[in-house]
């Protein structure tokens, strides 16, 4: 590549260019105004998505990243614009969603002088970035962003911020780029242990009663056939953690659930029964783990992981085998012997059928009068075969869809685990649609989340991005009203909402809409929500007091997961 | 159970790093009792000394986490009895003290302290020692006033025969190699 003078800002836009980001999510203000001054002239190479608030912006990235497996780009300005960014980062630090966050910063020799706009966002993001660096001179940019996705995209992925001055966005430099394939002190995925994976082989075939549970890292590794093939060849019954989610077909033989918190009941009561417990891709999160000194107390773990920090995190691996999960999973599978569990397997259908008896049922085909998440969610599922991509906010809601949705494609859940941001949803389903333009996005979202960043409605409206979004209704904070109900003997302080008439929003934000507050017209809706053609408000309104079990309590044990009050 | 450790970290020399290796200590509330960074012997790769007290277990996850960071190439950590370890202290005394009795004299040769300034008012005693030593020369010196006292972070290098370093660094040359 020849080398051409260009300016700072300009060299930005081309490294993005040359990185291959196709849409960028963001927000000007003054430190970062030569980017977007640049970008004026890019508008056919790539989409630059305005939210309404850099808090949408950052929330979208995650979304398109979640969707694309490609790092999410977001610009903001420099002191409040950077700062708005922090909640996504933290939520996509959490879990391990790669992002390349561009803020700008006040000129080089302000520095520390509290100038206009001047935030140290460097400083605060550091404990919730993967990297980070602040660019102080035109030279510094393209290899900034080399290494910037590098580092974002590459073994765990996260977030990467870099903060750009604006002397530097208006300086001149000689453009040349070279994509970043390594760093001395780094290496994203660590050298697989050929004696780890014929150790955790041995144990696997000697074992009576082995559970495996998959996390994001399959996703993240693309090991979803992977991961199908060790199942089946193995007979090994799978549970899922809430980023796991569409890894493995709901549908499949061997995929029996999920765990945690409000997960199924057969994978949290049998996590103790288990003799040996293969973790894929996941970090023995607490909402997974319950207590965890009376969690799997009989098992024998191994642990397949990318991250050397996650082995003996939480729970000390018996085998840890470090290494690229599709990578790692194949080698298991070659080196297991074919086997089958089905008596054991069979314990996850009884329990199942116990779950179905006291609370699935009730969830999906309800007899009483008021409308449940569950029904939506059901009707929401089957009306789009499956395949569509669900996008959730946090709550109840939240896990009702997840419990309920059911895919067949992977890559298809959108939510925020680690960090439970309410007001993800909305936001992060414009990234999702972005990323997937052909696929069909569900956003499901309590009243209270919705309320916390609906104004990306108008994001969604300019773009004419077609997101359903289901807004369940109880009128209340429903997931922090049934701590309370359960645990703080009713005492409902501060969660019960005055709700707008949400229709009216949408159409004020042009977006059409319908609330359904009786059954009978709950199936029709759904129907006219996804046959609509663009973006579509459907407001629920659902029982006000319902909860969401089963549930592991706090600090109690899985194997006392509680499937009633 | 709570333990001296001593762990060491061999990083670029990036701005920021320092930052990003005290949060690891911070977000889980554990103290750094003292910290030292220099270059070390390999030319552009710093090397930080860093002492706390902490149980293994913990001092395992942390080191875990700082070789996480980015721009760190590797860390180890150590137990006391597995490493060879110096502090420096200096001492500001008044002259008078000297002419009036000979014990600063003698505390200083059998400590072996030494001088380092002497002027009309005050004379500036250095030694070197763990800790236990530093403090005790304090508690000598401080019978006659000590005007000034300050003690420096932990050095320490391990017991092992093989420069640990050099070795991760080749090892470390190979893998990205193999990389490419
Ligand atoms: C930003 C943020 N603030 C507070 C919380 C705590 N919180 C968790 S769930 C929840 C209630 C959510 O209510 P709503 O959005 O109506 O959904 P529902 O639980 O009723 O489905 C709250 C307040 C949170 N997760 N995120």
């Amino acid at each position: 590549m020849t080398k051409r003078k260009v300016s700072g800002s300009q060299a930005v836009i081309l490294s993005l260019l040359e990185e291959g980001v196709d849409t960028i999510f963001g927000y000007p203000g003054g430190a970062i105004m030569p980017i977007y001054d640049a970008l004026y002239d890019y508008d056919r190479n790539v989409k630059h998505i305005l939210t309404r608030h850099e808090q949408g912006a950052v929330h979208a990235a995650e979304g398109y990243a979640r969707i694309t497996g490609k790092a999410g780009v977001c610009f903001a300005t420099s002191g409040p614009g950077a700062t708005n960014l922090i909640t996504g980062i933290a939520d996509a630090m959490i879990d391990s969603t790669p992002l390349v966050c561009i803020t700008g910063q006040v000129a080089s020799p302000l520095l520390g002088t509290d100038a206009f706009q001047e935030s140290d966002v460097l400083g605060i993001s550091m404990p919730i970035t993967k990297w980070s660096f602040q660019v102080t001179s035109p030279e510094e940019i393209p290899g900034a962003i080399a290494q910037a996705f590098y580092v974002a995209q590459s073994g765990r992925p996260g977030p990467v911020l870099l903060d750009i001055t604006k002397d530097a966005q208006f300086g001149e430099l000689e453009f040349e780029y070279k994509k970043c394939r390594k760093i001395r002190s780094y290496v994203p995925e660590p050298q697989i242990d050929p004696f780890k994976i014929k150790e955790a082989a041995e144990i696997i075939d000697a074992a009576k009663k082995p559970l495996l549970l998959f996390g994001q890292g399959v996703l993240i590794a693309r090991a979803e056939e992977e991961l199908k093939a060790f199942v089946e060849k193995t007979g090994i019954p799978a549970a899922w953690t809430l980023l796991g989610l569409s890894a493995l077909p709901t549908d499949h033989p061997l995929n029996v659930g999920m765990l945690g918190m409000h997960g199924n009941y057969g994978p949290n009561l049998l996590t103790n029964e288990a003799d040996v417990i293969i973790g894929v891709g996941m970090r023995f999160d607490d909402r997974v783990t319950g207590k965890v000194s009376a969690y799997a107390p009989n098992a024998k773990i191994i642990h397949l992981e990318v991250d050397p920090a996650e082995i003996n995190k939480i729970k000390v691996a018996d085998v840890p085998v470090l290494g690229n999960a599709k990578k790692t999973l194949k080698m298991l599978t070659d080196n297991v012997e074919p086997n089958r569990h089905d008596e054991w397997v069979n314990r996850f259908r009884e329990c199942y059928q116990i779950e179905d008896e006291k609370i699935i049922k009730k969830d999906l085909f309800p007899e009483k009068p008021g409308l449940t998440m569950g029904e939506v969610i059901r009707v929401a599922g089957d009306k789009t075969n499956h395949e569509a991509i669900l996008v959730t906010d946090v709550g109840q809601h939240q896990m009702i869809a997840s419990r309920y949705f059911k895919f067949r494609h992977p890559r298809s859940n959108v939510t925020s685990g680690g960090l439970g941001t309410m007001g993800f949803g909305l936001p992060a389903s414009i990234g999702a649609q972005l990323g997937a333009p052909g696929r069909t996005v569900v956003a499901v979202i309590g009243d209270g989340g919705f309320q916390m960043t609906l104004q990306e409605l108008g994001t969604i409206a300019q773009n004419k991005l077609p997101v359903k979004i289901i807004v369940l209704n109880n009128n209340f904070l429903g997931m922090v009203r049934q701590w309370q109900q359960l645990f703080f003997e009713k005492r409902y302080s501060f969660t019960e909402l005055q709700n707008p008439d949400f229709i009216t929003i949408g159409k004020g934000f042009g977006i059409d809409g319908h609330k359904v507050e009786a059954r009978e017209d709950l199936e029709k809706s759904i129907q006219q929500m996804i046959d609509h053609n663009g973006p579509y408000l459907l407001e629920v309104v659902i029982e006000k007091e319902d909860n969401v079990f089963p549930m592991v309590p706090t600090g109690a044990s899985v194997s006392e997961v509680m499937l009633e009050p | 159970m709570k333990k001296e450790h001593i762990i060491t970290v061999y990083s670029e020399n990036h701005i920021g790093l320092l930052t990003r290796i005290t949060i690891v200590f911070t977000r889980r509330k554990v103290n750094i009792e003292s910290l030292t960074v220099s270059e070390s012997a390999i030319q552009g790769v710093f090397k930080f000394t860093i002492v706390v007290k902490s149980t293994k277990e913990q001092v395992v996850k942390i080191v875990r986490q700082i070789e996480k960071q980015i721009d760190v190439l590797k860390a180890f950590y150590h137990t006391n009895e597995e490493m060879i370890y110096q502090e420096i202290a200096l001492y500001k005394v008044p002259t008078e003290a000297v002419y009036e009795d000979d014990t600063i004299e003698k505390v200083v040769r059998n400590s072996g302290a030494r001088i380092l300034e002497i002027t009309r008012d005050y004379i500036v005693i250095e030694k070197t020692g763990h800790k236990e030593e530093t403090q005790a020369l304090f508690e000598e010196l401080n019978k006659f006033k000590v005007m000034q006292f300050i003690r420096s972070g932990r050095v320490a290098i391990t017991r092992d025969p093989i420069e640990r370093l050099s070795e991760f660094l080749k090892e470390r040359d190979a893998l990205l190699e193999s990389m490419d």
